[in-house]
């Protein structure tokens, strides 16, 4: 009965939840505090860069989306959505020659899981900020 | 940017502290809550680290 109360909202306007939203894809932790969230910010701020300066300094590898067969595409697609989820992090290290060709090496796998993983939870932190900014999470 | 060279156990307990921090913040809904979750989520991913460890040690005779 409350899952049928809640589903039946209407969805807020676009101008109240989009900019907190771009803002957490762009700066992780950036949307919550946009909205007043500051701790919970500064905490996603500083575990998704530093799981994502970790896969740097692990010498990860970024993806490219490429086509082939399913199990190709399927992985470098998904990877490089991963890796581009991380925002201002992916585009700064795009720019500044930071990623690395894909290597040999339990390390480098490493990272590559790293960087993509650091993506993951931004988008995991970009539903909460929606959440919030549609009032439906304090 | 300096070179990070990391066993596999470090690389998973690293993993499992920034990706616990994360479920933490956004899965519940107060700070006493999001914490004690933080902390299950850590300690499940280090008994799956240990015990699969185990596991394969084991496995592998």
């Amino acid at each position: 009965m409350a899952m049928e109360k809640e589903q039946k909202q209407p969805m807020p306007p676009v101008s109240q939840w989009a900019p907190a939203l771009a803002l957490s894809w762009l700066v992780p932790g950036g949307g919550h505090m946009l909205l007043k969230r500051t701790g919970r910010g500064l905490l996603l701020m500083a575990a998704i860069t530093s799981m994502f300066v970790c896969g740097l300094m692990m010498r990860g590898a970024m993806f490219q989306p490429q086509s082939g067969d399913f199990l190709t595409t399927l992985i470098n697609t998904g990877g490089f959505i991963g890796d581009l989820s991380s925002g201002v992090l992916y585009l700064l290290s795009v720019c500044l020659g930071y990623n690395q060709p894909d290597m040999a090496g339990a390390v480098h796998d490493y990272g590559t899981k790293f960087l993509v993983t650091a993506g993951l939870l931004n988008i995991l932190a970009m539903v909460d900020t929606f959440d919030i900014a549609t009032r439906r999470k304090d | 940017m300096p070179k990070m060279t990391l066993s596999h156990f470090e690389a998973t307990v690293l993993f499992s502290l920034f990706t616990s921090v994360v479920l933490g913040v956004v899965t519940k809904r107060t700070d006493r809550d999001r914490l004690h979750y933080g902390i299950y989520t850590f300690g499940c991913f280090l008994v799956a680290l240990f015990g699969l460890g185990w596991l394969m040690y084991l496995g592998h005779g």
